[in-house]
């Protein structure tokens, strides 16, 4: 008994404060600071004021195009590399393969100046080209795909090059299909990767109308805007983790596997 | 077929760290022309005070922060490591902080934290206790951060730790049960050694996310009050987009980038020889 008390109190503790937070957003003002659970009455004020104050749909759009171009590069160029390393026999292949895993192990915070110099440099400051382009292929997602083409059977491959297939045609059409975990993991990965980020937008976006969605609700909630209105930014936090909260409550164990094997990655 | 890959190295992950360590000797505003300063900004690293104070911030967040983390981690693994009624429920309600955005997280926690009309305030009030300055005193305020940061991701360590106890064999509990071993000394003597790259992962991992620090007191508290949230992170952003010190921030990311992978190195040690 004492196990299922543990966890309740843990599990409450957990969900709580979201069940608070989206009962809070829909609160009139005056209540919230007296709110535990249930507001008096059920109100969209302070959702209305969000989407008068900033534009939070164009926001909304702009990180659903970036994650989804992220996602949809990583997943094509994170194959080619992963196969090229488990595949194909090529002088500096163990080179690189080493490369790749040192980079793995290189804190971001000594590529982020330059990088941002660079961005500067290419005129990418306030264009949808500094949030995608350096963000198209990882090392994490290539070692997966490397890992996911050595334990397919080379027969596979064998029998499609005599049909006359290309190398792009067997890897996106023969073994594609055998390898659905590994694709899951990585778009998961990518997708959710890119949708959380926020120090890297905050430092090369500045133009309101390209700002992504963690970014203008963070620059709400810091700059004067939301007036110490908690309504206001409760809301905008709300519409923030809406997205993810929706696709976790339907493909939760996907999420739950991806997250899991970051840490087996050694 | 590589190429992708070698273009992206050269260009975000090779330039860059040549063009860091260039910079490293360069004062920079980015509009103006570079100036040559020698080892300027390594000395001005060892001068500056408020930086040592951010990197003392961010291991102060990580004493509190990794040992949390693993205890309740453990804990609520070897629990939910038994024939549980609604297993998946449980598991998925604890990883849920985890997906989401660290926004979110800290805007809601802001809320909680609040020292007038915040929540829990409010219920220490109703149990008769008094109110904490959770992030208005400069004592308690990473402390906050540290147990913020612990909720937000528990669950992800919950999941590997659950991995690892699936691998411990079955057959040592149960010679352990006819020894008549208490629960605990099974938990200390089987389930803990065996465990232990499990453990040191867990360290690893969080060291690195504990070291990239930012979101949580840029939105919290901008670093305050007195500093004393200001995470080595937030401080070399702000050198480089409040201040525009190019050089000089791009000299303290090498120097904090050279300091994570020593503890990392110096962790990574241990492992080895503790397996």
């Amino acid at each position: 008994m004492l196990v299922y008390l543990v966890l309740t109190i843990a599990a409450l503790s957990f969900i709580y404060p979201f069940i608070w937070m989206i009962m809070a957003s829909l609160s009139p003002e005056k209540d919230i600071g007296s709110l535990i659970l249930f507001p008096s009455e059920l109100t969209l004020d302070n959702y209305e004021m969000m989407v008068g104050k900033i534009p939070i749909w164009r926001a909304l759009f702009n990180s659903l195009f970036v994650s989804a171009i992220n996602t949809g590069f990583s997943l094509i160029f994170c194959s080619m590399v992963g196969y090229a390393l488990s595949r194909m026999q090529f002088k500096i292949r163990d080179l690189i393969f080493f490369i790749l895993i040192f980079t793995m192990s290189l804190p971001f915070q000594i590529t982020l100046i330059p990088n941002y110099v660079l961005m500067v440099k290419l005129g990418w400051i306030d264009t949808y080209l500094s949030l995608t382009v350096p963000f198209m292929i990882n090392a994490f997602g290539i070692i997966m795909f490397r890992q996911a083409f050595k334990g397919l059977p080379q027969a596979l491959i064998d029998a499609a090059r005599i049909d006359g297939c290309g190398e792009l045609r067997i890897i996106f059409r023969i073994l594609w299909p055998n390898i659905k975990p590994t694709i899951i993991t990585v778009a998961i990965l990518a997708f959710m990767g890119s949708w959380n980020e926020v120090l890297w937008p905050l430092i090369v976006i500045r133009n309101e109308e390209l700002m992504t969605l963690p970014q203008l609700v963070t620059l709400f909630s810091v700059g004067g805007r939301a007036e110490a209105q908690l309504g206001v930014k409760l809301a905008a936090a709300v519409f923030l983790g809406a997205p993810i909260i929706i696709a976790y409550l339907i493909f939760q164990k996907h999420f739950i596997q991806s997250m899991a094997s970051t840490g087996m990655k050694d | 077929m590589v190429s992708p890959y070698l273009f992206h190295l050269l260009a975000f992950t090779a330039f860059p760290v040549i063009f860091s360590l260039i910079l490293t000797f360069y004062k920079w505003n980015i509009i103006g022309p570079m100036e040559w300063t020698g080892f300027g900004n390594w000395e001005r690293i060892f001068n500056d005070r408020l930086f040592w104070k951010a990197i003392l911030n961010t291991f102060k967040f990580l004493a509190i922060h990794i040992p949390l983390q693993i205890i309740v981690a453990l804990l609520l693994a070897e629990v939910l490591n038994q024939k549980i009624f609604m297993r998946g429920f449980f598991r998925a309600a604890f990883f849920m902080p985890f997906v989401i955005s660290g926004v979110v997280v800290t805007i809601l926690w802001q809320q909680l934290l609040g020292y007038e009309s915040g929540v829990i305030n409010r219920i220490l009030v109703l149990l008769g206790m008094g109110k904490v300055g959770w992030l208005i005193d400069p004592n308690v305020a990473m402390v906050s951060i540290a147990i913020m940061a612990t909720w937000k991701n528990v669950g992800l360590y919950v999941i590997l730790f659950l991995v690892g106890l699936q691998t411990v064999p079955k057959q040592y509990y149960e010679a352990a049960d006819l020894e008549g071993a208490s629960h605990w000394q099974k938990f200390f003597k089987i389930t803990i050694p065996m465990i232990n790259p499990t453990i040191f992962m867990v360290v690893v991992l969080s060291t690195i996310g504990g070291f990239s620090l930012f979101i949580e007191p840029y939105i919290l508290t901008g670093g305050g009050p007195l500093n004393s949230t200001l995470s080595a992170v937030l401080y070399i952003y702000k050198q480089a987009f409040e201040y525009y010190q190019m050089g000089y921030s791009a000299t303290l990311g090498v120097f904090f980038a050279m300091m994570v992978m020593i503890v990392v190195i110096v962790q990574k040690k241990f492992v080895e020889q503790d397996v």
